[in-house]
């Protein structure tokens, strides 16, 4: 597995300059972005997928060990994306919504058998995902991030949706299956137990000068 | 790479070619107009410039009458329109009454203009179904009385047939108007301050809403002050409106008149100009004279009056459209029926059996033309729509005025300007000039219907497609198509139903050849045979319910186990 490489990452609008990173994320690492809303870290996480609005600009490199990102389309940079709302297809059923993701050939369904028999979800590949539980719906999300095959994984305030008993459980799961991956993970939240729960290192977004500028500013772990 | 490239290809060309499809029927019939009115079409043998189709146009009996009549139909009925349905609007915006109505507005739309008007004919004539019903208990009437309805000489039943038909149209494009300038916040704010609805509507919405409003408004003055089967069905015959007399004059066997005709289809482009700058003006001064009106703190104008006149009028407006519906399905079930009899009794269904074999063309050609119509601009529209989320941002304001084009430029004077183009270049007229011809009508509105929830769909979608690999060819169809089905077939069903309808196009592009059951409707209207004619005109109702029923089922079926999709909508 790759090392996820931000050399130098700057995001400007206009001649305001929003944030800058420069930072590298090890595989089976969980990084956190922290800030309040608004602070541009949706902004990266769109830059590093590739959906930069135009009304941006960005210098700086993404690169995956030796192979750059940023110049490639966003369905060529195999990063594995997971909003707040797990947007699955709602014209397509559970099964349908996995082999999305997924390569052509090779035992498909298979994989998708045995990907939501890991879950627990066995019976419920045929099922509209309208009529899944929040909770099967988040599991459903990751999986179908999981079996695309991604090389890293960006998730954008994934937890801030679920319920308050569920988010512990959803959260823990999640940070599991990227650790046994070794996926590279970059996770934006302004929520602080998020942050605490991956226990890994945390960049806030602020604004040090009074300029209106955010950097990127690295802390360890908190409590460590 | 090749397929992304593929993509932006085709996306980026499908937005030129819609405008072409807009523009260039438009620019070019009115060039091939041109030419002859002033003299020139090789053809028919005009090989010099010369003043003297307009000094034949000046010498018309009845010219001036015939004018007077477009301006004065056209400019009444778009006002008429435009009070009742901000009156109502202003009245009821809040109250379950708008709720309610709102989910009959686009079948109203959908209604032919030439059905509505010969059922609107068949219902206030004199041994119409209104007659009859209060005669003779009421009226002492054993036969039909004597007066002029359709057709009475100062077009009043021209007016009627023409503001039931736009008042559904204005309040549908007021729909997506209102939300865009957030007309409840707007009425929120005003009545806190202690403004009734109807006042406060006038005061603090209405100075937003107008300018969303405008172009449609102007639309409707453009085709009312223009349009030929209304007026043929309702208006006055002499002298007739100008765009009736301007299709006559073509139809002249003596093929000289045409020069002749070419200079009235100019003349009705000055008349729907004039009237367009005249209500432009008189917006205007409107607007100067409010601005004080609108801070000066009173907080009444006639509130209860003005708005039991709304409802009355709206009430009026739709009972008269759904009653001249229901006679229509009488007289086609109607054997002998005479006056004052309110129900033709026995019904039978020998007329629909007599007519049975002469339906078959019309029907299946109506079919070919609005499928191939819809078809094609559906293309056009879904890539206009598409290569906006690759720009991300939508249409400029002169894109807009594009799409407006053929709605505004009056159809009679450019469709004119085509068969002119037509007979000097020797092309024929037939299926494939009428499709395209149909195309620029339906174009535009399927647009409008189709692209609100284009550009509401979230784009993460798209995103979360992408970022699971997907190319941009996948997420349009694997993706944007499917979750957007349903608004996609209903705004098909809106073009379909504009196709059917159209009158003009198929009489003048088709040359004859293609008959549809609007031109046969028509063709009917002026004969005697009522019985037919309602089964023409019911015909032009049906296929537009089809498509409607169609759409609504489809993704029903479809979707059946995909509640997420349906509920979306």
């Amino acid at each position: 597995m790759a090392t996820l490489h931000l050399d130098n990452v700057q995001i400007h609008q206009g001649l305001q300059s929003l944030l800058s990173l420069d930072t590298a994320i090890a595989p089976g690492e969980i990084v956190t972005v922290m800030g309040p809303s608004g602070v541009g870290k949706s902004t990266l996480l769109a830059y590093i997928a590739g959906f930069l609005s135009p009304a941006f600009q960005a210098s700086g490199q993404v690169r995956l060990d030796d192979t750059r990102l940023d110049t490639l389309p966003a369905e060529q940079r195999h990063l594995g994306l997971l909003f707040q709302d797990p947007l699955l297809f709602p014209h397509l059923d559970v099964e349908g919504n996995l082999a999305f993701g997924m390569r052509r050939g090779g035992e498909r369904r298979e994989r998708i058998r045995a990907a939501l028999a890991s879950v627990g979800l066995e019976a419920f590949a045929r099922r509209d995902p309208a009529t899944l539980s929040g909770g099967q719906k988040a599991r459903v999300a990751l999986l179908r991030v999981l079996l695309s095959a991604p090389r890293a994984i960006l998730l954008d305030e994934p937890f801030s949706r679920l319920d308050a008993a569920l988010r512990d459980e959803i959260r823990q799961w999640v940070f599991e299956r990227v650790r046994d991956h070794h996926l590279p993970t970059l996770m934006v939240t302004h929520d602080e137990a998020d942050a605490r729960a991956v226990g890994g290192r945390i960049l806030t977004l602020t604004k040090p000068d009074g300029s209106g500028n955010l950097y990127g500013r690295e802390y360890g772990a908190p409590g460590s | 790479m090749t397929a992304a490239l593929s993509y932006r290809l085709v996306i980026r060309t499908l937005p030129w070619l819609t405008i072409g499809l807009l523009s260039l029927p438009v620019l070019s019939g009115l060039a091939g107009a041109l030419a002859p009115a002033f003299g020139w079409l090789p053809a028919l043998g005009g090989e010099q410039l010369s003043l003297a189709p307009w000094r034949e146009l000046a010498r018309v009996p009845g010219l001036g009458e015939m004018l007077r009549l477009s301006l004065v139909s056209g400019l009444g009925s778009a006002l008429i329109s435009l009070a009742v349905v901000v009156l109502f609007l202003g009245s009821f915006l809040q109250s379950p009454v708008y709720r309610r109505l709102q989910g009959w507005l686009a079948p109203l739309l959908a209604v032919p203009h030439a059905a509505a008007a010969i059922g609107l004919a068949f219902l206030l004539a004199p041994s119409g179904w209104v007659m009859r019903i209060v005669s003779p208990w009421l009226t002492g009437l054993d036969y039909p009385p004597d007066f002029a309805f359709p057709g009475d000489d100062w077009g009043l039943a021209l007016i009627l047939g023409l503001v039931i038909k736009e008042v559904p149209f204005l309040l549908l494009m007021s729909l997506a108007a209102l939300v865009q300038c957030r007309a409840d916040e707007r009425m929120m704010v005003a009545r806190s301050l202690g403004y009734p609805p109807l006042t406060a509507f006038l005061k603090t919405v209405m100075p937003g809403l107008y300018p969303l409003l405008r172009l449609p408004v102007y639309a409707v003055i453009a085709f009312a002050t223009s349009n030929v089967e209304v007026a043929m069905i309702l208006g006055p015959t002499t002298p007739s409106t100008l765009a009736v007399a301007v299709v006559g004059w073509l139809h002249d066997p003596d093929l000289t008149t045409r020069f002749m005709a070419s200079a009235g289809a100019l003349l009705q482009l000055l008349v729907t100009l004039v009237a367009l700058l005249g209500w432009w003006l008189v917006e205007r001064l409107v607007v100067r004279l409010s601005r004080g009106w609108w801070q000066d703190g009173h907080r009444h104008c006639g509130e209860r009056s003005l708005s039991l006149l709304a409802r009355w009028a709206m009430r009026l407006v739709l009972g008269l459209m759904l009653l001249a519906l229901a006679g229509l399905a009488l007289w086609s079930v109607a054997g002998y029926w005479p006056f004052p009899q309110s129900l033709p009794w026995p019904p039978t269904l020998g007329n629909w059996q007599d007519a049975a074999d002469g339906l078959l063309s019309p029907v299946t050609q109506s079919l070919a033309v609005a499928l191939g119509a819809t078809l094609l601009s559906l293309v056009l529209v879904l890539g206009s729509l598409e290569a906006e989320t690759l720009r991300r941002r939508p249409l400029r304001p002169g894109a807009q005025l594009i799409l407006y084009l053929p709605l505004l430029v009056p159809s009679v004077a450019f469709l004119f300007g085509l068969v002119m183009l037509q007979a000097q270049l020797g092309q024929q007229p037939g299926m494939l000039a009428v499709i395209l011809g149909h195309a620029v009508f339906v174009l535009p509105y399927l647009f409008l219907s189709l692209a609100e929830s284009y550009r509401r769909l979230d784009p993460r979608w798209a995103q979360q497609a992408r970022s699971l690999g997907a190319g941009p060819w996948r997420v349009f169809m694997g993706v944007r198509l499917p979750m957007l089905l349903a608004p996609i077939l209903t705004a098909a069903a809106v073009g379909f139903a504009v196709s059917i309808g159209q009158y003009l196009p198929t009489l003048l592009l088709g040359a004859g050849r293609v008959e549809t059951v609007t031109t046969e409707a028509v063709s009917l209207a002026s004969g005697g045979d009522r019985r037919l004619t309602a089964i023409h005109a019911l015909l032009q109702l049906a296929l537009p319910a089809l498509g409607f029923v169609v759409a609504l089922l489809l993704p029903r079926l479809l979707f059946r186990r995909r509640r997420g999709l349906l509920l979306s909508h």
